[in-house]
């Protein structure tokens, strides 16, 4: 298949090389432009996130596992999947107490954990690196021991939100985060839970991810 | 539909016939423009980010070749396997080799335009291997046997009803509920329990980074999501204009494509894959494979003015705003992209003698271009397309199909006449007086008098008339 690559770019580059193509230059600025005064951000991530369902929660750092373990009580949740090798998971564990709610640990691959998320586990915990109040966005961050399908395949995702994590754009968290160094496997933004409106325009929520997100706001 | 040659107005006169059809795609294309024009409600940012997301595209196709390699590079470094395709033939064929190389025998997709443009389901199948659509539109037009009728919503030519009556033929133990709700979730039951046990999941890219080996997926859904993190295998399936050069250039193409699609300020996830599984990671594929696609793409790149169809970041505004879409639906066009950017791209792909009629399914109304995230001049690109079919440059595949002598003839005596004031009098006088005995059946003439009363003549030419209120003749 390299005669392919190599006919392809010969071909490319010699059309390119007789009719070449100034581009005009790119102006960023009106994405730069898009600000929000500090005490608007997280009202407008709410708004924005609140109209495509998602739910919130206030929490301290002092409370958040007590908060979020009588909201799981409440909604009668009984099991929640988290990841134990990470600083959220070792204060979950901590503040846990006795909740009705099983907590199970994301210790193994995905491979050995598959049958009991997909069908038993009815939450799952991950923490996020920000919001964008440009448009109601978390910012999702996997590593090593925080996987992917903690926030995919459980019914419920519940994200922390650390209050102080928020930026105005895309473009603002990508830059100061220098995300173009670092890129990890996988980021994502998630701006609500699963949503489709393939049948007739209809919204329905709750396709194939997540049926319901619930953003847990720690503040400071 | 390979076999037979696609016969627009045949298929567009069966669709207008068809009221529930219109109906369906009416309301639907209603809605989506009303929702677009809302997000875009301060002029002043969208002219400002609309400028700024062609620039991003203008960029990237100036300095395609050398992007394409950096991508190579930064995704083989990422541990993404690259692979190149000039024909659908041979991205199948490398599809195929992943597939067998792994013994995969069940395959979830995402959705991908590129898939469909190399008919890939039907050749899975053929090998003997389940391959299942995974987004909800996606999967209903499969479970129906038919093609997708937009490329944001695939099955938006049904309605709910129509939809219950299939899940009830298809689905085991589906109920008859006609409730978007109900249909949604069992999809879901459906669904799942298929990414849990896929083999493989494939996906489109929506852009591909080249600075950093990055592809970005984006969708509602999250079974773009379920396809390239459950699955062993990954295999990404990309057009080769897809590339953008920097991961800053990404937020541009993000903000409007949304917008403009579906009219929402972002889709529910925006997914960006660096590569497989890394050490250590517990969940992830272990393979990631990135087809990279040409199909005709290095030739229309090739002319300086076809190029810019190759902005294109595949929103679908343009059908949802064209009126010809919106009347006809997206199967009149037999092809992969219905629709206007369909109507200029298509034709590129797979040449004038076979698609010579689409560049003409359009009012040249210019509605599309002015709503187009990334400017593409899509009538002047049509009419370029319909001087090629009969005056061919050599620029696209199959010029020149559409060239008749008789046309031809008509038009150099049109211009000989303009050309001679003498020729000019003589013709006018000529239709005036014997125009109207000209039988309607008359080629070129019977297109236009098929569906509508042909117009009389004047009895005497505006020549005439304008003489006799006393203003000289020049």
């Amino acid at each position: 298949m390299s005669d392919a690559r190599n006919s392809i770019l010969t071909k490319l580059r010699r059309t390119r090389d007789s009719h070449p193509l100034t581009p005009p230059v790119s102006d960023f600025a009106p994405i730069e432009a898009k600000r929000w005064a500090e005490e608007e951000r997280l009202p407008r991530i709410r708004r924005l996130m609140e109209a495509v369902h998602t739910e919130f929660l206030d929490a301290t750092e002092a409370d958040w596992p007590a908060v979020l373990r009588e909201f799981l009580a409440r909604e009668g949740v009984g099991s929640l999947v988290y990841a134990p090798a990470t600083e959220a998971g070792t204060r979950l564990v901590e503040g846990w107490g006795t909740g009705s709610t099983a907590l199970i640990p994301y210790d193994r691959p995905l491979d050995d954990l598959k049958p009991q998320l997909f069908d038993t586990i009815e939450a799952g915990l991950t923490t996020t690196r920000g919001a964008i109040a440009e448009t109601g966005s978390l910012i999702l961050w996997p590593t090593v021991e925080e996987p992917r399908t903690l926030s995919l395949v459980p019914h419920i995702h519940i994200a922390l939100l650390r209050a102080d994590a928020l930026y105005d754009t895309f473009l603002q968290a990508m830059r100061e985060q220098g995300w173009a160094q670092a890129m990890p496997t996988n980021v994502l933004l998630v701006s609500g839970p699963s949503k489709t409106a393939d049948i007739e325009q209809t919204l329905a929520y709750g396709v194939h991810g997540p049926k319901r997100l619930v953003v847990l706001v720690v503040h400071p | 539909m390979d076999g037979n040659a696609p016969d627009f107005a045949a298929a567009s006169r069966t669709a207008l016939a068809d009221p529930q059809l219109r109906g369906n795609f009416r309301r639907a294309m209603d809605g989506l423009m009303s929702k677009r024009a809302a997000q875009f409600a301060d002029a002043g940012e969208w002219t400002g980010v609309r400028a700024l997301a062609a620039s991003v595209r203008l960029r990237a196709l100036s300095k395609l070749p050398e992007l394409l390699e950096t991508l190579e590079e930064n995704c083989t470094r990422n541990g993404i396997t690259v692979h190149w395709a000039a024909t659908t033939a041979e991205a199948n064929a490398i599809a195929l080799d992943i597939l067998h190389r792994v013994d995969a025998k069940l395959v979830v997709k995402g959705k991908s335009m590129v898939t469909e443009e190399m008919h890939l389901n039907a050749v899975l199948e053929k090998d003997g291997i389940e391959v299942l659509e995974s987004d909800l539109g996606e999967y209903i037009v499969q479970l129906d046997g038919t093609m997708p009728s937009h490329i944001i919503m695939p099955a938006i030519h049904l309605n709910t009803k129509q939809i219950a009556h299939l899940f009830k033929r298809k689905i085991k133990d589906a109920e008859s509920r006609e409730d978007a709700a109900y249909l949604t979730d069992l999809a879901r039951r459906v669904l799942r329990a298929k990414f849990q046990a896929a083999d493989v999941g494939m996906s489109g890219v929506n852009a591909a980074v080249a600075e950093t080996g990055t592809l970005c997926l984006i969708e509602n859904e999250g079974n773009g999501r379920m396809c390239t993190t459950v699955p062993p295998v990954h295999i990404a399936f990309m057009g080769l204009e897809k590339v953008v050069e920097k991961l800053e250039d990404v937020p541009p193409v993000i903000s409007l494509l949304p917008r403009s699609a579906t009219g929402q300020p972002i889709t529910t996830y925006v997914n960006m894959i660096s590569g497989p599984r890394r050490p250590g990671e517990k969940d992830g594929p272990r393979e990631v494979h990135l087809v990279i696609l040409d199909n005709g793409r290095s030739s229309i790149y090739a002319d300086p003015e076809l190029r810019d169809t190759l902005r294109c970041i595949r929103c679908g505004a343009c059908m949802n705003h064209c009126p010809v879409y919106t009347k006809v639906g997206g199967h009149a066009y037999e092809a992969p992209y219905p629709g206007p950017i369909g109507k200029i791209l298509v034709p590129q792909i797979e040449g004038l003698e076979k698609r010579g009629a689409m560049p003409h399914a359009c009012t040249m109304c210019n509605a599309c271009v002015e709503i187009c995230p990334v400017k593409i001049p899509i009538v002047e690109i049509m009419g370029r397309l319909r001087v090629e079919a009969v005056k061919p440059s050599g620029a696209v595949k199959d010029g020149g199909a559409k060239a008749s002598r008789t046309e031809a003839m008509v038009w150099s005596g049109w211009a000989a006449m303009n050309a001679s004031p003498t020729a000019y009098r003589v013709a006018t006088l000529a239709m005036s007086k014997l125009g109207n005995a000209a039988p309607s059946s008359l080629p070129m003439l019977r297109e236009w008098t098929n569906v509508r009363t042909k117009p009389r003549f004047a009895g005497r030419t505006l020549h005439d008339l304008t003489r006799a209120k006393g203003v000289p003749d020049v």
